[in-house]
C-alpha cells in the first residue's frame, strides 16, 4: 500500500494557508474573550495616566518622552505575547496543536496574532500618548514607520521566548528576564529614531535608526523561523 | 602571568592623554583581553549550543555551560575594569556608552541564560531550550558589539577619531598589552580544559551509578 | 514489506529515575497493543513517546508504513491520538475544531464530512455549540473525531473510554475494530473492557 493512498489522496494545503489557520484561530479565540487585548490596554492606559498625572501635565522632554513610549511598549509586550503560548500549555491544548501542526505554521501564525495584538495597542496608545504628553511629531513617516517596525520586532522576539518560557516552571515572569537582553539593541534604536522623529532634530540619522532596526527584525524573525522548531519538539 | 601583572605596573610607562597622569590607562591591559573572552566564550558556547542542538549530545551541552561560566566571569571583570575606567578618565562610572551597553548586555545575556537553566528541572529540556536561548542571542550580539557603537557617538578610546588603536600604543605598552592578551586567553583555555573534564567526569560517575540516562 | 511498528530497546528517564527500559515489541498491521500497568507506570509516557511528542532517553521507535521507516514529522500525520492530556479548544464550536484541526494539517475543511463525523461519534446537533459547555463526556466523543478526520493508519488511544457512558463505549468499541480492520492501535488503560481488545498485551511494572 503507497504512502499516497493512505491519506486522504487529495493535495496538502500550502504552509502559509496553514499559518493562516493558526493565525484565524487565535483571533477568533481572542475575539471572543478579549483577554489580552483588554489586559494591554488597560496596562498601556494605566501607565501613561500615572506619569502624565505625576508629571502635572507638563510636557516631557523628547528623550524622556521617546524613552516612556518605549517602555509602555516593552512591558505591555510582555504582558501580552506570552499569552500565545502559556495559554496553551496552560489550558492543555498544546498536545492537541503538537499533533496536528509542523512548527513553521504555528509560529508564524502566532507571531502575525501578536504583531497584529502589539500594532491594534499602538493605534490606540499613540494618540493617547501625544496628547498627554502635549507632544507634536516633526517628522511623521519616520515615527509611524518606528512604531511600527519597533512593535514587530517585539512581537517576534516575544513569540519565541514566550514559547520557550512556556515549557518553563515560572513561565510569565520569566519572559521579562528573557526578552530584555535580546531586545534592547531594538529598543535603543527605537527610543533614538523617536526621539529624533519628535524632535526633528538631525533628521538625516532616522533612515539610519530605521534600517537598523528593519535588519534585526530581519535576523530576529528568520533566526525565529530557524530555531523553533527545536523549542516546540522534543 | 605574574610577568604580566608585574609588568603593567612597572615596565609600561604612562600613557598620556587619560587622565591626569596617564597612570590609569595602564587597565586595558586587563579590561581589554577581559571583555575580548567575555565574547569569545560566548561565541563558544553558541557553538557548543549549535552541536547540542544538532547532535543532542549531552557533552556539548556540558561545554557549552562551562563557556558560559566562564564569560560570565570575565564578562564581570570586564564591566568593573570599564567602569573603573571610566570614573579614573571622565569622571563617572557609568555613562550608558554604547560600548559599555554592549558589556552590560552581554552580561544580562549571560545571567539569563542561567536564570534560564535553573527554571527547568528536566536536564533534557534544559539544555535544549538554553540552547536555542544562546543562539537566539547571539544573533543580536552583532548589533551590539558593531552596529550600535558606531551608530551612536562613544567615549570609548578605540572608536576615537584615532584610526587603528594598537599602532597608536608606544612599544612597550604593545610588548605588555599583547603579552596580557595571550595569558588571558591562555587562562581561559586552561580554565576551560579543567572544568570541562571536571563536569565529564562528574556526568560519567552519574552514569556509572546506572540510574540516569544523561551523561552519554 | 509489511506495515508495522518496531519498538527496540525502547527507555524512558527522568533526570534520575528510569520510568521504563529495555522495551522490544513489535505491532504488526491490522492489530491491536494493549499497554497496562498501575498508575505511574509510564503508560501515558510510552504513548507520548510513541507519537513523537516526547523523545525517548534511549532506543527507538521505527513505524514503517507503505514501505518506508516514517520520519516524526511523517509519523504524526498517520496518527491519531486521543488522550485525557489532549485538549480541545474551549473557546471553538465543535465544527470550528474540527476545521482548525483538519486545515493545520494541510487537509481541506468540507463540512458534509464534518457533519458526518460529528454525527458518527454521537454529537450530530451540537456542531455549533462552544466546546465549553460541553460536558467530559462529549469532549471526549469530539475528541474522536478530531482524530479519525484525517483517516489515520494508527489510534494511538489513552484510556478510551474515560468520561464516557454505556454507549460510548459501544462507541469506542466500534471505532477499534473498525481501526484494526484497516490499521492499527495502540491503547493504554487498566480496565479489563478495553484490554480485551488487544491482540497484544505490554505490562509495564
Amino acid at each position: 500500500m503507497s504512502l499516497r493512498r493512505l491519506n486522504l489522496g487529495t493535495k496538502p494545503l500550502s504552509w502559509h494557508r496553514k499559518c493562516i489557520a493558526v493565525l484565524q484561530k487565535d483571533l477568533r479565540l481572542e475575539f471572543r474573550t478579549r483577554y489580552a487585548f483588554g489586559a494591554l490596554i488597560m496596562f498601556a492606559v494605566t501607565t501613561l495616566v500615572a506619569i502624565s498625572f505625576s508629571l502635572a501635565g507638563g510636557m516631557a522632554d523628547t528623550d524622556i518622552a521617546a524613552a516612556l513610549l518605549w517602555i509602555i511598549f516593552f512591558f505591555s509586550a510582555m504582558t501580552g505575547v506570552s499569552r500565545a503560548f502559556v495559554q496553551e500549555e496552560e489550558t492543555g491544548t498544546a498536545i492537541a496543536l503538537k499533533m496536528a501542526a509542523d512548527p513553521a505554521p504555528v509560529f508564524l501564525g502566532k507571531f502575525l496574532f501578536n504583531a497584529a495584538l502589539l500594532i491594534s495597542i499602538a493605534v490606540l496608545v499613540v494618540p493617547l500618548y501625544l496628547v498627554m504628553f502635549n507632544l507634536s511629531v516633526a517628522i511623521v513617516g519616520g515615527f509611524l514607520l518606528t512604531v511600527l517596525l519597533g512593535v514587530v520586532g517585539l512581537a517576534a522576539a516575544g513569540t519565541i521566548l514566550s514559547a520557550i518560557a512556556a515549557q518553563s516552571a515560572v513561565k510569565g515572569s520569566l519572559l521579562t528576564v528573557l526578552s530584555l537582553p535580546i531586545v534592547l539593541p531594538l529598543l535603543i534604536g527605537a527610543t533614538s529614531a523617536t526621539r529624533t522623529a519628535l524632535s526633528g532634530s538631525n533628521p538625516g540619522s532616522i533612515m539610519t535608526y530605521i534600517s537598523m532596526l528593519l535588519f534585526y527584525n530581519g535576523s530576529v524573525i528568520a533566526a525565529s523561523l530557524l530555531l523553533f522548531e527545536y523549542v516546540w519538539h522534543e | 602571568m605574574t610577568a604580566v601583572i608585574v609588568a603593567s605596573f612597572l615596565y609600561v610607562p604612562a600613557i598620556p592623554g587619560f587622565g591626569a597622569t596617564g597612570e590609569t590607562a595602564r587597565i586595558i591591559i586587563y579590561h581589554v583581553p577581559a571583555a575580548w573572552l567575555a565574547v569569545l566564550a560566548y561565541l563558544v558556547a553558541t557553538i557548543y549550543s549549535v552541536a547540542y542542538l544538532l547532535s543532542r549530545d549531552s557533552g556539548h551541552d556540558r561545554r557549552a555551560v562551562v563557556n558560559a561560566e566562564l564569560g560570565t566571569v570575565f564578562c564581570i571583570l570586564a564591566t568593573v575594569t570599564g567602569a573603573i575606567w571610566s570614573r579614573a578618565a571622565w569622571g563617572m562610572y557609568w555613562n550608558w556608552d554604547p560600548r559599555q551597553t554592549s558589556i552590560a548586555v552581554l552580561l544580562l545575556i549571560y545571567a539569563a541564560y542561567f536564570v534560564l537553566r535553573s527554571a527547568i528541572s528536566d536536564v533534557v529540556r534544559r539544555a535544549r531550550l538554553s540552547a536555542v536561548y544562546a543562539i537566539l542571542a547571539f544573533v543580536t550580539v552583532p548589533f551590539l558589539v558593531f552596529v550600535v557603537p558606531r551608530t551612536f557617538p562613544s567615549l570609548h578610546p578605540d572608536l576615537g577619531a584615532d584610526g587603528s588603536r594598537v599602532s597608536a600604543m608606544s612599544p612597550e605598552v604593545l610588548v605588555v598589552f599583547v603579552a596580557s592578551l595571550i595569558c588571558f586567553t591562555g587562562l581561559y583555555l586552561w580554565l576551560q580544559n579543567i572544568q570541562v573534564r571536571l563536569h565529564d567526569l562528574q556526568a560519567r560517575r552519574l552514569l556509572e551509578r546506572g540510574n540516569t540516562s544523561w551523561g552519554s | 514489506m509489511a506495515n508495522r511498528i518496531e519498538i527496540q530497546g525502547l527507555g524512558k528517564a527522568y533526570n534520575d529515575r528510569w520510568l521504563f527500559r529495555d522495551l522490544d515489541i513489535t505491532i504488526p498491521d491490522n492489530s491491536v497493543l494493549a499497554v497496562q500497568g498501575p498508575n505511574g507506570a509510564g503508560k501515558t509516557t510510552l504513548l507520548a513517546v510513541l507519537c513523537g511528542l516526547i523523545a525517548a532517553s534511549s532506543g527507538h521507535v521505527n513505524v514503517v508504513l507503505g514501505g518506508r521507516q516514517l520520519s516524526k514529522a511523517e509519523r504524526r500525520m498517520h496518527l491519531g491520538l486521543v488522550s485525557p492530556d489532549l485538549k480541545l479548544y474551549d473557546g471553538l464550536s465543535a465544527v470550528e475544531n474540527l476545521e482548525f484541526f483538519c486545515t493545520v494539517r494541510g487537509l481541506p475543511f468540507s463540512l458534509p464530512r464534518a457533519r458526518e463525523l460529528l454525527e458518527f461519534v454521537g454529537l450530530a446537533k451540537r456542531g455549533r455549540d462552544f466546546l465549553g459547555n460541553f460536558s467530559s463526556g462529549m469532549k471526549q466523543r469530539l475528541k474522536y473525531a478530531c482524530a479519525l478526520w484525517h483517516r489515520p493508519h494508527i489510534l494511538v488511544l489513552d484510556e478510551p473510554t474515560i468520561h464516557l457512558d454505556e454507549k460510548g463505549a459501544e462507541l469506542v468499541e466500534q471505532i477499534i475494530l473498525e481501526q484494526r480492520g484497516r490499521g492499527m492501535v495502540v491503547l493504554a488503560s487498566n480496565e479489563p473492557a478495553e484490554i480485551k481488545f488487544g491482540d497484544q498485551t505490554l505490562v509495564l511494572a
